[in-house]
């Protein structure tokens, strides 16, 4: 080895044989250390994954969903809004949707109810999401009971479930065909939910969609950009609720690093002084102490980060269903997709690692530029 | 070896509280065997150890150092004027030149022995596997080598005071300063402690004791003593 | 030599950890064609049902359907509760306000 890697070599032996005098408390610290690190981290890659999802799985989404408003409330929307639109320029298509929410009295559960306009199921029978499934506790082929408008009981075959893959958009979905939804549901005749607007250029979709609002003044056209937006929002700000928790975290263990480290004890000093005296630079007393806090944060950071991996992508973020996921009757249980984004590690290792490692540093400089022969008179 | 000429120390100065630790002392110390700085406290020993050592620099005056080849360029020829190096250079002399022994041992408690022994070459960068080769074989020199592996808070006074000899030792310094070596050692261990650093001088290093203990001063060992009075050498035998 | 020094133990035990992430890495961009595949596939259900979202979890209008519900929506944490933002995005609401008046089928 070359003598300045042999240099380093030697002071992360004595960095270790001194953190390892406080053992206790230098693995309690590391401990607490990991598990901050763990918690960040898992956030960071559950919700970055959860945001990839959302924008390459909506990519096929309509482009625009016109809803009609009434006194500020959803409200049904006549079909025949949908031939006024057609004909504004760069809109191709106009299909309406035809869906609504079903309450569950007795699973408790909220399903969402929807007629495909593309091979609807046939009449009486209906296909199911895997929550759906679930929670009912029933399979492809049994038999599931729906109040009907006319309060009388509707029964519907599951002629398929659908599958694993589904659950992160379609956990919580049935289809069924458009007779069976109007025997639920009875909307009346020429009115749909809401209209899907396909727009062949994405350029122009905030145009038709200033055009739409123009045009009919009791509708809200919602772009599919403003949805991912809204995803993104909404894990910024779930995240940023988490930030706020784990920030608070963050606060008290600099604290306390801080604390552990301007309160450079009497004893940490006589040995800066020691070493000082035996021949060691100033440098030299800093590079310890870099190694001091660096063996401690880069290996919080590390393993902290390997657990986190493991945690979100092959445990589904298990420890954190509730705070990461929120509650829910159905549970949609999907695996997402691993990803490790360069970017947002570089925002770990420097949030976790570097104000640890300079709160070592720093109140040592002070204490190491004091003369050598200092701990001479002592 | 070590000139001395001229050579103040002041602390505090331009303050109420200045005094002059080391006044105008002119000294020649030659290479090998022991020399004696005797005096009561605070006549001075430890300031003038320290401004030998490369611990501190004198406010003025002129210390040389012959015989000493530093690993920097340097101008003149008849030995190194170290009052005006920088500190960077004054600690390289430092830990090539000098080893250290103290009042208190300054060693560092719950480390190893062997640990605590090797400290001094740490930054020197020197393989590990031959810088502990070295450090066992002063172990054995000084006889702790069954204390190789032990932590130093279960050492008594005696190996204490073995195993800073032995950290002094460790860079092969051609010399050793210690400060009061003896006063926390009773007699029968002050005279085993002269009796190694004889050996040290015997071997061609040059030994400097301050020490205002009998068994140091009057050790037959002791080639030459210079007393010290506030500051300024009174007698030099 | 039976003596290893903290620093290879160190080393070592820094190199694993890094090793771990590397291979976590790997591990992201070995199951890319499999995970492509069931990508591709929610995107299709989502082309040909026209959906809209993520369904997340299901209890809540800001992670079902965030964009969908109504402005001013009164009844939106639980189906039969009202809402008790943001903690309902944590906390079940309390069972009063689960009760519900519809008749069972």
């Amino acid at each position: 080895m070359q003598p300045s890697l042999e240099r380093h070599a030697h002071l992360i032996d004595f960095a270790i044989s001194s953190l390892l005098r406080r053992k206790g408390k230098n693995l309690s610290l590391l401990a607490v250390y990991v598990l901050i690190v763990f918690v960040i981290a898992s956030l960071i890659l559950f919700v970055q994954a959860l945001r990839r999802e959302a924008s390459l799985v909506l990519t096929g989404a309509p482009e625009i969903v016109v809803q009609r408003m009434v006194a500020g409330r959803h409200d049904l929307i006549p079909v025949s809004y949908g031939a006024d639109i057609v004909s504004i320029r760069g809109v191709s298509e106009v299909v309406p949707r035809f869906w609504g929410y079903y309450y569950d009295p007795v699973f408790g559960a909220n399903y969402t109810l929807m007629v495909p306009d593309q091979s609807p199921p046939a009449e009486g029978t209906i296909v199911i999401g895997p929550g759906v499934a679930r929670n009912q506790r029933v399979k492809s082929g049994d038999l599931l009971t729906f109040r009907g408008a006319s309060l009388q009981p509707l029964l519907l075959t599951v002629g398929q479930i659908l599958p694993q893959q589904s659950e992160l958009v379609a956990t919580d979905l049935i289809t069924l065909s458009a007779a069976d939804f109007q025997a639920m549901f009875r909307l009346p005749p020429g009115t749909a939910t809401d209209l899907a607007v396909k727009v062949a250029n994405p350029r122009e979709v905030a145009t038709v969609a200033a055009k739409i609002a123009e045009r009919f003044p009791d509708t809200r056209p919602i772009t599919r950009s403003e949805i991912l937006a809204t995803y993104d929002a909404l894990f910024d700000w779930r995240s940023g609720m988490m930030v706020v928790i784990l920030g608070t975290a963050v606060l008290c263990f600099i604290i306390c690093a801080w604390d552990k480290a301007t309160g450079l004890s009497a004893e940490e000093r006589r040995e800066i002084g020691i070493l000082k005296s035996i021949g060691w630079e100033t440098t030299d007393v800093l590079l310890l102490k870099f190694w001091e806090g660096t063996v401690i944060s880069l290996t919080a950071f590390l393993a902290g980060l390997s657990l986190a991996y493991a945690h979100v992508f092959f445990f589904s973020a298990g420890l954190f269903q509730h705070a990461l996921k929120g509650w829910a009757v159905i549970y949609p249980d999907f695996r997402l997709t691993p990803s490790l984004d360069p970017y947002q590690l570089g925002i770990l290792f420097f949030l976790s690692v570097v104000p640890f490692v300079a709160a070592t540093i720093v109140p040592s400089w002070l204490a190491a530029t004091t003369d050598p022969d200092s701990a001479m008179r002592s | 070896m070590i000139t001395l000429s001229d050579v103040s120390k002041c602390f505090n100065r331009g303050l109420p509280s200045q005094f002059t630790a080391v006044d105008q002392v002119s000294l020649r110390i030659d290479a090998g065997g022991i020399t004696v700085l005797k005096g009561p406290s605070g006549s001075g020993k430890t300031t003038l150890l320290s401004l030998i050592g490369c611990m501190a620099r004198p406010t003025s005056g002129r210390i040389l150092l012959e015989g000493v080849s530093p690993p920097f360029p340097c101008p003149g020829e008849n030995g190194l004027d170290i009052s005006s190096l920088p500190e960077r250079f004054l600690t390289e002399i430092r830990r090539r030149t000098f080893g250290f022994i103290f009042q208190q041992f300054n060693l560092i408690k719950g480390i190893g022995v062997l640990e605590n022994i090797m400290l001094p070459a740490y930054p020197l960068g020197e393989p590990h596997a031959k810088l502990r080769a070295r450090a066992i074989v002063l172990l054995e020199r000084l006889r702790l080598e069954r204390h190789a592996g032990s932590r130093l808070d279960w050492l008594s006074g005696g190996e204490l005071q073995r195993v800073a000899i032995a950290r002094a030792l460790i860079n092969d310094p051609a010399v050793i300063i210690a400060d009061e070596p003896t006063a926390h050692l009773d007699s029968r261990l002050s005279l085993e402690f002269m009796e190694i650093l004889s050996g040290l001088a015997g071997s061609g290093r040059t030994v400097l004791i301050a020490s205002h203990d009998p068994i140091v001063y009057d050790a037959p060992s002791a080639a030459r003593v210079i007393e010290m009075r506030d500051g300024r050498i009174t007698a030099a035998q | 030599m039976a003596h290893i020094r903290p620093s290879r133990w160190y080393m070592l035990v820094t190199g694993a950890a890094l090793g771990f992430v590397v291979a976590a890495g790997f591990h992201a961009s070995l199951n890319k064609d499999a995970d492509q595949m069931d990508l591709l596939y929610r995107a299709d259900l989502v082309r040909r049902h026209r959906l809209t979202d993520l369904s997340l979890f299901t209890e809540a209008r800001y992670t079902r359907h965030p964009a969908m519900a109504d402005l001013h929506s009164a009844f939106q944490d639980h189906p039969m509760a009202l809402e008790h933002f943001p903690s309902g995005s944590f906390i079940s609401p309390p069972a009063l306000l689960k009760r519900n008046h519809a008749t069972k089928p």
